[in-house]
């Protein structure tokens, strides 16, 4: 990330906060929302801002967070922009809905709090949530601390709303990692954001003098056809995603690198991929052994559809071990991240030399030493030790 | 009748003629659609005194007022019966689909 904003309009915010500003800036329309931990602060905020009115919006106080979904679908259908969040059991509750809204191609953005899925039940944070949505058409961004968050809801739209994506964005930040930790953030001015994101003219809104029927049967004779559409728009999403981090950082001074952020990986001999929170604690581990004079990178993996298939291909004959952190498991093969990555680099005959490497589940931190320990086995296995394909790193026993 | 023309549809050619989405023109008939009747009302018109509630009542809008007797659309009828059944001189009769022409 590199970063050359001098605003200073700092204020000491934790992850859930800094999202409750972000959409409060991108002027949405409705907000249909259910509470859920730990996504709670973000509605909390938001219906502060609407009592307060500092936010002009219908603010809808749903029963579930299926008719959440329904209620942002049936905004977006006339034209409003609209906005939601959840997390975990909610996000799952919504599964549903989340197809029919990419399907209809409404570009609603939601915050997801990731958070481990029961049972055993907990509210701690790891990704199975959203990982488990992988096949519902949504974009999925996965954001390292607060101010990436705020910057990217605002991203999320000007992503989703573009005519060659109209593909909805879930912004997803680690539960109580991220979302309950404060940090100093740079708010944007709303003025500035508003020259940035413009109000939303959907085109795809039902119109009285031309009435249309929406979310409509589609006969096997043209169903297949609607599915080509949708992955057309996310390989268009990609160079999307793209402009628009060019685009965010000429205004705010803040590029994050688009799909994918390298960091110290020019000469690096051993990588690790990551995703969200852990990319703040990877940084300093990164630092420290670089300083030990050992070559080790580290890739930030920002979205996860649409994947960067092309990045990790051309990655192979760079490194010379690779390790993919996940916070999830797919029970009975390994890691969701380590999946797609893995099958990115088949053609590279790369695959011996990649270790995933399961942690953080359910909140379990994933301590420096960890990611030390994670570096260590990559070099371990470029000296030809024999290291497990698959391995649970912090595990009691 | 104060029913809409029948607008054939007009299939996309090609991929940039798709909607974005599963959408399509609305308020418009794009083709008859009577295909489930399975009983259709046929009138005795000399029992027929014109008290148009069957007119009033018919959820599709299907009889006609406009001619001296009443007709109905049997492009559009669906065969619910509701005249048959409201109709106080009992003057419209439901029979079964393929026997009405018998009659």
């Amino acid at each position: 990330m590199i970063n050359k904003s001098k605003s200073s309009n700092l204020d000491f915010l934790n992850g859930d906060e800094a999202v409750a500003y972000g959409a409060k800036l991108c002027r949405p329309h409705v907000i249909p929302v259910y509470p859920i931990t730990p996504q709670t602060i973000v509605v909390e905020r938001i219906s502060e801002f609407v009592a307060n009115k500092l936010m002009d919006c219908e603010y809808i106080h749903v029963e579930s967070e299926h008719s959440a979904m329904c209620a942002a679908m049936g905004a977006s259908l006339v034209g409003a922009r609209a906005f939601t969040a959840t997390s975990s059991q909610g996000l799952a509750y919504m599964h549903e809905m989340l197809h029919y809204v990419s399907g209809s191609r409404f570009p609603i953005v939601m915050m997801n709090a990731n958070r481990t899925l029961a049972a055993p039940w907990n509210i701690f944070g790891d990704q199975r949530d959203s990982l488990a949505q992988r096949d519902t058409g949504w974009i999925q961004v996965y954001v390292e601390n607060g101010q990436e968050a705020l910057d990217m809801i605002i991203q999320a739209y000007a992503i989703a709303e573009d005519d060659r994506v109209y593909t909805p964005v879930m912004v997803n930040i680690d539960g109580f990692v991220n979302t309950h930790t404060y940090e100093l953030v740079d708010i944007p001015q709303q003025n500035d954001v508003d020259e940035f994101l413009p109000p939303f003219k959907s085109k795809n809104a039902i119109d009285f003098n031309h009435p249309r029927s929406f979310c409509m049967t589609a006969s096997t004779e043209w169903n297949m056809e609607f599915r080509y559409q949708q992955q057309q728009a996310m390989d268009n999403a990609k160079k999307v995603i793209e402009e628009v981090d060019k685009k965010f950082g000429d205004k705010f001074g803040r590029y994050y690198g688009g799909l994918v952020e390298e960091y110290r990986c020019a000469d690096a001999e051993v990588i690790l991929v990551g995703m969200g929170s852990i990319i703040g604690t990877s940084r300093i581990v990164v630092d420290k052994m670089r300083d030990m004079g050992l070559k080790v990178g580290l890739v930030k993996l920002r979205f996860y559809r649409p994947f960067p298939v092309e990045y990790f291909k051309g990655l192979s004959n760079r490194v010379k071990a690779m390790g993919i952190i996940d916070r999830d498991i797919s029970f009975g093969y390994e890691g969701a991240v380590a999946s797609d990555i893995k099958s990115a680099l088949a053609s590279s005959g790369f695959c011996s030399k990649v270790i995933n490497f399961i942690a953080g589940i359910a909140g379990r931190d994933i301590t420096k030493e960890y990611i030390e320990e994670m570096y260590n086995k990559l070099f371990g296995l470029t000296q030809g030790h024999d290291e497990k394909e698959l391995q649970f790193i912090g595990l009691r026993w | 009748m104060a029913k809409p023309q029948i607008v054939k549809f007009k299939f996309p050619e090609s991929l940039e003629e798709m909607p974005l989405g599963p959408s399509a023109a609305a308020g418009i008939l794009t083709e008859p659609n009577a295909g489930w009747r399975v009983q259709s009302p046929v009138i005795e018109h000399p029992k027929c005194t014109k008290c148009l509630l069957c007119w009033v009542l018919c959820p599709e809008g299907v009889i006609g007022k406009e001619n001296e007797q009443l007709e109905i659309d049997m492009n559009y009828c669906k065969g619910c019966g509701l005249c048959a059944h409201e109709c106080p001189k009992d003057a419209i009769t439901m029979v079964q689909e393929g026997e009405a022409d018998d009659q």
